[in-house]
């Protein structure tokens, strides 16, 4: 119940601190504007060579593309800036500040930034979303809702747990974060469907980087195609995941001996 | 002229230093160069492939071909200056530059330059690693190799004057981010990079004659795929030359206001 009212204190603070700076939120706004038209009118160049990219017809890619605006949203508002944070405070020392509060330091660590304006991108994708749905005319029962909501959560799971190891890096190597260069380069493929890349693309995509979980996996779901299986391995994944991140990050801890050390 | 001479080979000696110290962190800002071209590619052969293997005259060996050259020329002309310009102007590193009795421009050209240099060691064999995987197809003639020379070399220096340009901006603002994205956008769609653009509506097509991108990026491309008819390129290096002059020309222009609108951030 803590971890709760915590996290809404920094949620709080979060809101705060943005909304000192008001202006941000119409950049925010034409961002993330362009961002979408940039990615709908690519979608628009490519089917009007062909009726279906890799067995997904245009208004499922549209679905697909409002799954992976809703993820970047949630990583973009949440994961990141805190991990960024982190990385920061490693190498100046400062994180020292947050290990002597007498809480669980991964919950202070992910939690410490909110960046609120990037919950547009969630509310755009949401959008794309329910306008693709509409145009399919799916009949999205309780099941495919569910396993929607199921296999979004895993895949968020998933990826903040990916970035928690990687800022966990830093606790060796100083320049961790160029890594995450590496992720949004991966991550901005997962704007298409995962079949049609070459074969050591599709395993990067899946383990490496693992934007097939966050977007693709979900996609599916709510699309009522994804198989029983990978529904089941999306979980798996999800808990070893989380599970090793949490490890890995106690591991760290221990062996952290402040930056002036 | 010997002055400017010597200011670069020390230029480029102190940067390639500087530079080979990063040499793990440039590795990786080229691999989204590579992943990007890969995302092209895929997306464009999984078409070809769905419309019985050739799309608006485009089979899969030369959409390979296509996007593996798209690739070094994006690498060979771009420049990261409207990303840096907001950070040098925000936090104070532009001041020094202007104390310089060398306009900063130089810098900026040595440095670019070095890292290219530098980055071609890594650049060089993904582009064979590529050709071996994707097994593309060219019908380059030998006129056009050479014809390419002139043409990379206009398509670097005018993307070179024009974002060098459009990123002196941060002196009248430090929030370029969303005008850069708007830029990059357009690139994105009249260069040639989200598709070649015979495979473009027409009206793109047509406004792309009109517009720098198409000269940086797909002219040079389509020239080293062996599509371009010899009077074409008379017409695109003409094109890049006026388009050079322009930049230069508006280069000058913003420099002289924006320096003299610019007070320090901090005083």
């Amino acid at each position: 119940m803590s971890y709760l009212r915590l996290l809404w204190i920094f949620l709080r603070i979060g809101v705060m601190n943005e909304l000192a700076y008001r202006a941000n939120f119409w950049v925010q706004l034409l961002q993330s504007l362009v961002s979408m038209g940039v990615a709908l009118a690519g979608l628009a160049v490519i089917f009007s060579h062909t009726e279906e990219l890799g067995g997904w017809q245009p208004a499922e890619l549209v679905a697909l593309l409002g799954v992976f605006f809703l993820m970047s949203g949630l990583i973009g508002a949440l994961v990141q800036p805190s991990m960024q944070r982190f990385m920061e405070d490693v190498r100046q020392g400062t994180l020292d500040f947050t290990l002597t509060k007498p809480e669980d330091s991964q919950v202070l660590v992910s939690i410490s930034e909110v960046r609120v304006w990037k919950f547009l991108d969630v509310v755009q994708g949401a959008a794309l979303i329910g306008w693709a749905l509409a145009e399919i005319g799916l009949q999205t029962g309780f099941m495919h809702a569910a396993s929607f909501a199921i296999t979004l959560v895993a895949g968020a799971a998933i990826v903040y747990s990916f970035w928690l190891v990687l800022a966990t890096f830093s606790f060796w190597f100083i320049k961790a974060e160029n890594i995450l260069v590496i992720f949004q380069a991966v991550y901005s493929a997962g704007k298409y469907p995962v079949a049609i890349y070459p074969r050591w693309l599709k395993m990067a995509m899946t383990f490496l980087v693992p934007v097939a979980f966050a977007v693709t996996v979900p996609s599916e779901a709510l699309l009522g195609r994804l198989s029983t299986e990978v529904f089941w391995g999306a979980l798996v994944m999800a808990v070893v995941m989380v599970v090793g991140a949490r490890v890995f990050w106690l591991w760290g801890v221990r062996h952290y001996s402040g930056a002036s050390a | 002229m010997t002055g400017l001479f010597d200011i670069y080979t020390t230029l480029f000696r102190t940067d390639l230093a500087v530079q080979f110290q990063y040499r793990a962190a440039m590795v990786i800002w080229l691999i989204g160069r590579v992943i990007e071209a890969l995302v092209f590619l895929s997306v464009w052969t999984a078409v070809a492939e769905s419309q019985g293997g050739q799309v608006g005259g485009f089979s899969a060996g030369d959409f390979a071909a296509y996007y593996i050259i798209m690739m070094m020329m994006g690498h060979l002309t771009f420049t990261w200056f409207m990303y840096e310009f907001e950070f040098r102007v925000r936090s104070g590193s532009f001041s020094p530059l202007l104390l310089q009795p060398l306009h900063p421009i130089h810098r900026d050209i040595a440095m670019n330059i070095s890292y290219k240099l530098l980055t071609l060691v890594v650049m060089l064999p993904t582009m064979f690693l590529m050709v071996g995987l994707f097994d593309p197809t060219f019908n380059t003639p030998t006129w056009a190799v050479w014809a390419a020379v002139p043409v990379v070399l206009l398509a670097f220096l005018m993307r070179f004057f024009v974002e060098w340009a459009l990123a002196l901006v941060a002196l009248w603002t430090t929030r370029t981010e969303a005008a850069n994205q708007v830029y990059f956008a357009a690139l994105l769609f009249f260069s040639g990079q989200m598709a070649p653009l015979a495979l473009m509506p027409e009206w793109v097509q047509s406004l792309s004659a009109l517009l720098p991108f198409r000269w940086m990026l797909a002219f040079p491309t389509e020239l080293l795929l062996g599509r371009l008819e010899p009077e074409e390129v008379l017409q695109g290096l003409a094109a890049q030359v006026i388009w050079l002059g322009l930049a230069w020309g508006m280069m000058g222009l913003v420099w002289s206001r924006g320096v003299r609108r610019y007070s320090a951030v901090g005083s």
